[in-house]
């Protein structure tokens, strides 16, 4: 006998999250489950397809990270085109390419903070749904407003100089790039009238930072103990060890920062990751082979990043780091809300970077492709904003894609986000038979502190629609409740 | 230059060489009327029927049709401008056009067309036809999924002997224009690019040429169809 909570979004979109809370009869919570309706015909979708037409096409995976998966296919084409395995590009192909991830990184970045948890910080988590969301920050604090448009705005514009367009580009091809960076285009990006110019970029990913941590140290003890639970970290870093979201070598550290996947070279990851089937779920579930699935999962995006790089190559964001590596004395940082934190670490990384990147005469340079001997298969992984992407491409003699792979940040946060809502479920729905707003936003905190790929238009909109409702051990409803 | 004639275009007076055919005596006044099949320097055969105009009361095709003394010609009333809009959804529904993945964007005829018409959603409910793409040329790629069967290719990719790489296959519903097997295995670099510049669309490929003209700098993005003729 046991009951359960289903919270279910209204509207489907492209995708759409479902969770069920599983109780026995005495109120105790079973289990928790996180349903994610992905798309996952894609990986059949390109069997045939000409294999360079795949950074094109990928990016229809999703209308939040288009770019992610334009270059991380892009990348495995390297490979595929006798390029190198990530290293082998020109300079100008390899910037170029940077520059539009930390472009899309930073907007996508600014994008989540100042439309999805900046409202959470000023309203409160329990806050007016009705306020609670960039138009409530518009009305209360228009100049916060103004810069998450304007920084947003200036990484597509970013994007657009390099990829060719805001969404969808074609900028990234196998082997390199289609062209380079104009000198009016980076002028325009380096001295471009206020605001947007990247010293103002860098000023304002400070200022977010610095709003994050008053909310924080107001906060301190909801931020470290909301959804708080020990996991593994995965993520690429250079080889030095830095952060490094756009190339790298594979690395986990342990819940007490041990290493535990020791720099590997990812063309191989198929040795060191798989990826588990529920029945209950679309969503595989990748863990560490060497540890099996009940060890193995780990969390990948902004906090797994700062906890497997040991420093990051900029020195304003590499300050912050050393103030919020202080915070767990230098140990991982397991806190689901410190995400945030994280991520506007890196925010302010990828504007130092834009800054850096703009100032190196390797963008205007011409030459942009790279081509070696051909391969039959290519790896390629890049550190999306969300996390780790990786896809994996085959191909066949005529030059047609045999077997894709992807394996998305999203699923690779799958268990962990399962376990953020088992934990907020044990907290607030114990032994409960009427649902309250609290449970609801509760459950929606901890999912959006991953900012998954739920549905494009649920980020855009700022909230997720849930109907969440209660069933008894003889599947009668209980009690039901919508959120708009 | 000795046998101009006068015939009128939507109400304006036009002059032209006697035997012209009417897109083309449209051109030389600045009128455009647009094509699909219709390739300068090769017999036209009326395939598509986007140049349809109206003369005296009976919609022609104007690549096939030669131009007369006199004659009263309506092209861009609103009937026949809707015409045509409906020829284009047709062809997008009956093929699979995922434009943003097609190296031919930018470069196409078609999607240039259906800006041009301002083609939003078509009024046809998509077929979503299965489509095979053959991969099998060491060269050329021909994706069944966007050819729209205006025989360009037929009529103008041939061998030294005059015989064409492309042919008819199959009828009705299963027609399609195959690259010949044996002959795809030998066809040389520069006719499978010309192979690709004359296909309007998307349908012929040459292998491993994929987006290296940046989108924005292709032919299209900078001009709609037809802007090339003026006076
Ligand atoms: S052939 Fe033309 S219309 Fe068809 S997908 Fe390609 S660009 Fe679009
Ligand atoms: S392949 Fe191209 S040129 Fe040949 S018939 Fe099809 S659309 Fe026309
Ligand atoms: S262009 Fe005249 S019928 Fe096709
Ligand atoms: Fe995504
Ligand atoms: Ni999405």
């Amino acid at each position: 006998m046991s009951k359960k909570i289903t919270i279910e979004p209204v509207t489907r979109v492209e995708g759409h999250g479902k969770v069920t809370i599983h109780m026995d009869a005495q109120g105790n919570i079973q289990q928790s489950r996180l349903h994610i309706v992905e798309f996952r015909g894609f990986e059949r979708f390109v069997q045939g397809r000409p294999y360079w037409e795949a950074p094109v096409l990928v990016q229809r995976l999703c209308g939040i990270c288009p770019v992610s998966h334009h270059l991380a296919a892009a990348k495995a084409l390297d490979v595929i085109v006798g390029a190198g395995t990530g290293d082998g590009l020109t300079p100008t192909g390899e910037k170029m390419r940077r520059l539009m991830h930390y472009g899309q990184f930073f907007q996508s970045h600014a994008l989540h903070f100042f439309h999805l948890s900046a409202p959470d910080f000023l309203f409160g988590v329990d806050g007016d749904p009705a306020t609670r969301n960039i138009i409530g920050i518009a009305l209360t604090n228009p100049e916060l407003a103004v810069q998450g448009v304007m920084m947003r705005k200036f990484g597509q514009e970013i994007i657009r100089a390099t990829a060719g367009k805001k969404i969808h580009g074609t900028g990234a091809i196998p082997g390199g790039i289609n062209k380079n960076l104009s000198i009016e285009e980076r002028d325009e990006f380096l001295k471009g009238a206020d605001p947007l110019n990247a010293d103002k970029m860098v000023s304002w990913a400070e200022e977010a930072l610095d709003f994050f941590k008053k909310y924080y140290f107001a906060n301190k003890d909801f931020v470290d103990n909301f959804s708080y639970f020990p996991s593994n970290h995965l993520s690429l870093v250079r080889k030095d060890g830095a952060l490094d979201i756009y190339h790298g070598v594979l690395r986990a550290v342990d819940a007490d920062g041990k290493k535990i996947l020791h720099d590997v070279d990812y063309q191989d990851y198929d040795k060191y990751i798989e990826e588990e089937v529920r029945s209950w779920s679309y969503m595989k579930f990748p863990y560490l082979k060497e540890f099996g699935k009940e060890k193995g999962w780990y969390r990948v995006g902004p906090l797994a990043r700062l906890n497997t790089a040991d420093f990051i190559p900029t020195p304003l964001a590499q300050k912050e780091f050393e103030a919020y590596k202080a915070l767990t004395n230098g140990k991982p940082n397991n806190h689901c809300l410190h995400m945030h934190y994280a991520r506007l670490i890196e925010t302010l990384h990828a504007a130092e970077m834009i800054r850096e990147l703009l100032n190196d005469p390797d963008l205007l340079g011409d030459d942009l492709v790279i081509k070696g001997e051909k391969r039959k298969e290519g790896v390629g992984l890049i550190e999306a904003p969300r996390g780790t992407l990786f896809h994996h491409y085959r191909i066949n003699d005529n030059d047609q894609i045999e077997m894709a792979n992807l394996i998305v940040s999203t699923t690779n946060n799958n268990e962990p986000m399962n376990k953020a809502v088992n934990n907020v479920a044990k907290s607030v729905m114990t032994g409960k038979e009427v649902i309250t707003e609290g449970m609801m936003n509760a459950v929606e905190v901890a999912i959006r502190a991953y900012d998954p790929c739920l549905s494009c238009a649920t980020h855009a909109l700022g909230k997720m629609p849930l109907e969440l409702t209660f069933v008894g051990p003889d599947d009668q409803i209980l009690d039901r409740k919508r959120s708009h | 230059m000795s046998n101009l004639i006068k015939f009128k275009i939507d109400g304006k007076e036009c002059m032209a060489e006697a035997g012209k055919f009417i897109v083309d005596a449209a051109a030389d006044n600045g009128i455009y009327i647009p094509t699909l099949c219709n390739m300068k320097g090769v017999k036209p055969k009326g395939a598509c029927r986007i140049c349809s105009v109206r003369i005296n009361g009976r919609l022609m095709t104007s690549c096939t049709t030669p131009v007369a003394d006199g004659m009263e010609i309506e092209s861009n009333s609103t009937d026949i401008q809707d015409l045509r809009k409906s020829i284009i959804e047709l062809l997008f529904v009956s093929g699979n056009h995922f434009c943003p993945a097609c190296e031919k964007s930018g470069n196409c005829e078609l999607q240039a067309l259906a800006y041009r018409y301002q083609m939003m959603v078509p009024r046809y409910p998509y077929e979503f036809p299965m489509k095979p793409v053959d991969a099998s040329s060491p060269r050329i790629i021909k994706d069944q999924n966007r050819c729209i069967f205006c025989k360009r290719c037929i009529k103008t990719i041939k061998d030294e002997t005059g015989r064409s790489y492309f042919v008819f296959r199959n009828r009705g519903h299963k027609l399609e224009v195959v690259l010949d097997e044996e002959m795809g295995k030998t066809i040389n670099s520069a006719t499978a690019h010309l192979a690709m510049e004359n296909c309007p669309v998307g349908s012929i490929l040459v292998k491993e040429k994929g987006f290296d003209t940046p989108i924005g700098k292709r032919k299209y993005d900078k001009e709609p169809i037809g802007s090339d003729i003026k006076l």
